[in-house]
């Protein structure tokens, strides 16, 4: 069913995954490879399970009392759910951006340099200053934010908070981002701009990104996989996804027969 | 077109119209709700100020002190107030200042003289030696009586002298600083606040050292930590209980608990401090919860997905936002706590203390109580008296609130 999903230089791979809440299954035997090199998208009809399983790639279902993965979900050939795993150095390593901007309500300078302080990543405060300005440059937002540093994150705009959420995502420098519908709750400049950054991020990171809009799985990812009632339906080229499915499930979705 | 019309029909007018009516009512009720609240207000801090002026005055004699007549000495070595007051009284000092208003003013007024009015003139000479070279002229205070007779109430008897007196400007009302530095006495015209006010802020700070980390512990706890079951939820019905419990209850439980542990500190400002602080945690945990819970569960995400741990997220994150709800409730609490009387007098805050208390373990008394028992005063000076000590609370009130408001709008501001 699943082509280009075995190769041996995966990122992150997962097989057979689901994942309930309490007795509801939103997540079905889920088998799939992400590879560094490439933007992966999950798209798919709302309530299918995308978010969740998502969630399932750095452990952030953990804090749901109710959820319970199964199967197998490894990140560079080490599973994640083992118990000597640490969650912390887990979520440092594969980060996220959610669907509604989060900075925290700190200046723009502290939101960047939370991650690294705790995890210990600068020495001294020229390393951290470091840090916050390549973070910004990378989320292409150091131009519109270099002289107000100290202001607050959150009174910047949607778009600029999204970025700054992206920005300190990066500065943990994690090895996979893992990005919820980022782009949903923005307008379509502010979109195209993040996806303009997806694609410069492309290559450094692995980007697994959520998204309910074709278009933009067709704009900014390599890689495409099709979810239906928690079930993995179709993962391929994004490119054979939408000119080609194999599935007639996925022709219909693509096609906006339903969604 | 008629779809256009709709909103142009009289029918419509007529509705918009009583919409407004409406909301103009509505505004002028709730104007006049707070128009209310400030009356009342205004009305009680006006009579309060009214009646308690006179709590802040004394009346005291003008009396020139002639030293050089039977010539007193400090024995060296000696400053300490107490130590002077005693050496003077031994050398004499009471009979002087008595034969000097006798000699000044006559024989009735020196009859009326405050018979603690040596002490003044030896506190005066404690801080400056050189008064007893030469003649000095001191304020001194006169007879519960006597004062009366001068505001013309009662003691008829002593109202021609009174008059007279005044008239000459030997005697007269003027602001009595030492209320403010004495103690309880059984002289209206000699009691202090300091002993109570005090008592009041040692008691205060054992209270907020508890009930605040403790407080704020057990609302991280409960919100943050502990699982959802019908343990939880027993203990969330029973502070949520606490919270309500009549405050004499606290101080029956301190009365059992605390003193049943250290039965030697009675009255003493620790065990008021830890009933208080039984009693205002509660309010403090509950605050805390809903100021957690108000904490968006995305700043808790956005943490834990750069690698936060939980103690990390709570805090770094929970902890300063929470912080502002956090301290309202501490406000209202503690100012709850700072009025409270029924507990105290459980444990026995009650007593006659003429001295401030020294320390934590020291018998001392509160304001409130300290309120209480003069108000069961009939003399007219503790009338008085009794107001100036409700206005020195409502003072220490603002005051304590006033640093927990500045406290809040600084952490408000940084976020
Ligand atoms: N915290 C939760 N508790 C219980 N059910 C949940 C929770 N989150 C999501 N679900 C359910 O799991 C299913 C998948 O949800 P989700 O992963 O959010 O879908 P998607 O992101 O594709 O829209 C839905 O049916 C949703 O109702
Ligand atoms: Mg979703």
């Amino acid at each position: 069913m699943v082509t280009d999903s075995s190769s041996p230089d995966a990122k992150m791979r997962t097989r057979d995954v689901s994942v309930f809440y309490g007795a509801k299954q939103a997540v079905d035997s889920v088998s799939i490879d992400i590879h560094s090199e490439y933007v992966t998208a999950f798209i798919g009809p709302s309530g299918c399970g995308k978010s969740t399983f998502l969630r399932a790639l750095n452990r952030m279902n953990d804090t749901i009392p109710s959820a319970r993965v199964e199967g197998c979900i490894e990140l560079d050939g080490e599973d994640i759910y083992r118990s000597s795993m640490d969650v912390v150095q887990l979520r440092a390593r594969v980060g996220m951006v959610f669907q509604k901007p989060n900075p925290f309500p700190k200046s723009i300078y502290e939101n960047i340099a939370y991650g690294p302080r705790i995890h210990g990543l600068a020495e001294g405060k020229q390393e951290l200053d470091a840090i916050v300005e390549k973070s910004l440059r990378r989320a292409g937002l150091w131009d519109e934010v270099k002289d107000r540093l100290s202001d607050s994150g959150t009174a910047l705009s949607g778009g600029q908070q999204q970025r700054l959420c992206i920005a300190r995502a990066i500065a943990v420098q994690p090895e996979v981002i893992l990005m919820d519908e980022p782009c949903s709750a923005l307008d379509p400049i502010a979109t195209a701009r993040i996806e303009e950054l997806i694609d410069e991020l492309r290559g450094r990171y692995a980007i697994v990104i959520v998204t309910h809009s074709m278009q933009q799985a067709a704009r900014v990812s390599q890689r495409t996989a099709f979810f239906h009632l928690g079930k993995m339906v179709e993962y391929g080229h994004t490119s054979d996804i939408f000119t080609n499915p194999r599935e007639e499930r996925t022709k219909d979705y693509i096609t906006g027969r339903y969604g | 077109m008629s779809e256009v019309a709709t909103t142009r029909t009289p029918a419509f007018e007529a509705r918009l119209k009583k919409r407004y009516a409406a909301e103009r009512r509505f505004r002028l009720a709730g104007l006049g709700a707070i128009l209310f609240s400030v009356a009342v207000l205004v009305f009680l801090l006006g009579t309060m100020t009214f009646n308690g002026i006179g709590g802040f005055q004394r009346a005291t004699l003008s009396v020139p002190v002639d030293f050089d007549q039977v010539g007193l000495s400090l024995p060296p070595g000696v400053s300490d107030t107490g130590a002077v007051s005693r050496a003077l009284e031994g050398q004499g000092l009471p009979d002087l200042v008595q034969f000097s208003v006798e000699r000044a003013l006559g024989k009735q007024a020196a009859a009326e003289l405050n018979s603690d009015a040596w002490r003044l003139v030896a506190e005066q000479v404690a801080e400056d030696p050189a008064l007893l070279q030469g003649t000095h002229t001191f304020d001194l205070p006169v007879t519960e009586n006597f004062a009366s007779a001068l505001a013309g109430d009662g003691h008829a008897e002593l109202q021609p002298l009174a008059r007279q007196l005044a008239a000459q400007e030997k005697l007269e009302r003027s602001f009595d600083a030492g209320f403010l530095t004495r103690s309880d006495a059984t002289d209206p015209q000699q009691v202090g606040i300091w002993g109570a006010l005090k008592g009041s802020i040692l008691t205060m700070i054992v209270t907020l050292a508890l009930a605040f980390p403790i407080g704020v512990l057990a609302a991280l706890y409960l919100e943050e930590y502990a699982p959802r079951n019908r343990w939880t939820d027993l203990i969330e019905v029973s502070i949520n209980n606490l919270a309500a419990v009549p405050s004499i209850i606290f101080g029956l439980l301190g009365l059992a608990l605390f003193l049943g542990v250290f039965p030697h500190m009675r009255s003493a400002p620790l065990i008021g401090g830890m009933t208080l602080a039984l009693m205002t945690m509660p309010v403090i945990v509950i605050a805390g919860r809903n100021a957690i819970k108000a904490v968006p569960p995305s700043i808790r995400d956005g943490a834990m997905a750069l690698g936060a741990s939980p103690v990390q997220v709570v805090f770094h994150h929970v902890l300063p936002l929470a912080l502002p709800g956090i301290l309202t409730g501490t406000i209202i609490g503690m100012a709850r706590a700072l009025g409270e009387t029924a507990p105290l007098l459980m444990i026995g805050m009650r007593a006659f203390v003429a001295t401030p208390p020294d320390g934590f373990t020291n018998p001392a008394t509160v304001l409130p109580v300290q309120i209480f028992l003069w108000s069961d005063e009939i003399d007219r000076g503790f009338v008085e008296r009794t107001s100036a000590a409700i206005i020195v609370l409502l003072l220490f009130l603002l005051l304590m609130n006033g640093v927990a408001i500045y406290l809040r709008n600084k952490f408000e501001k940084k976020w």
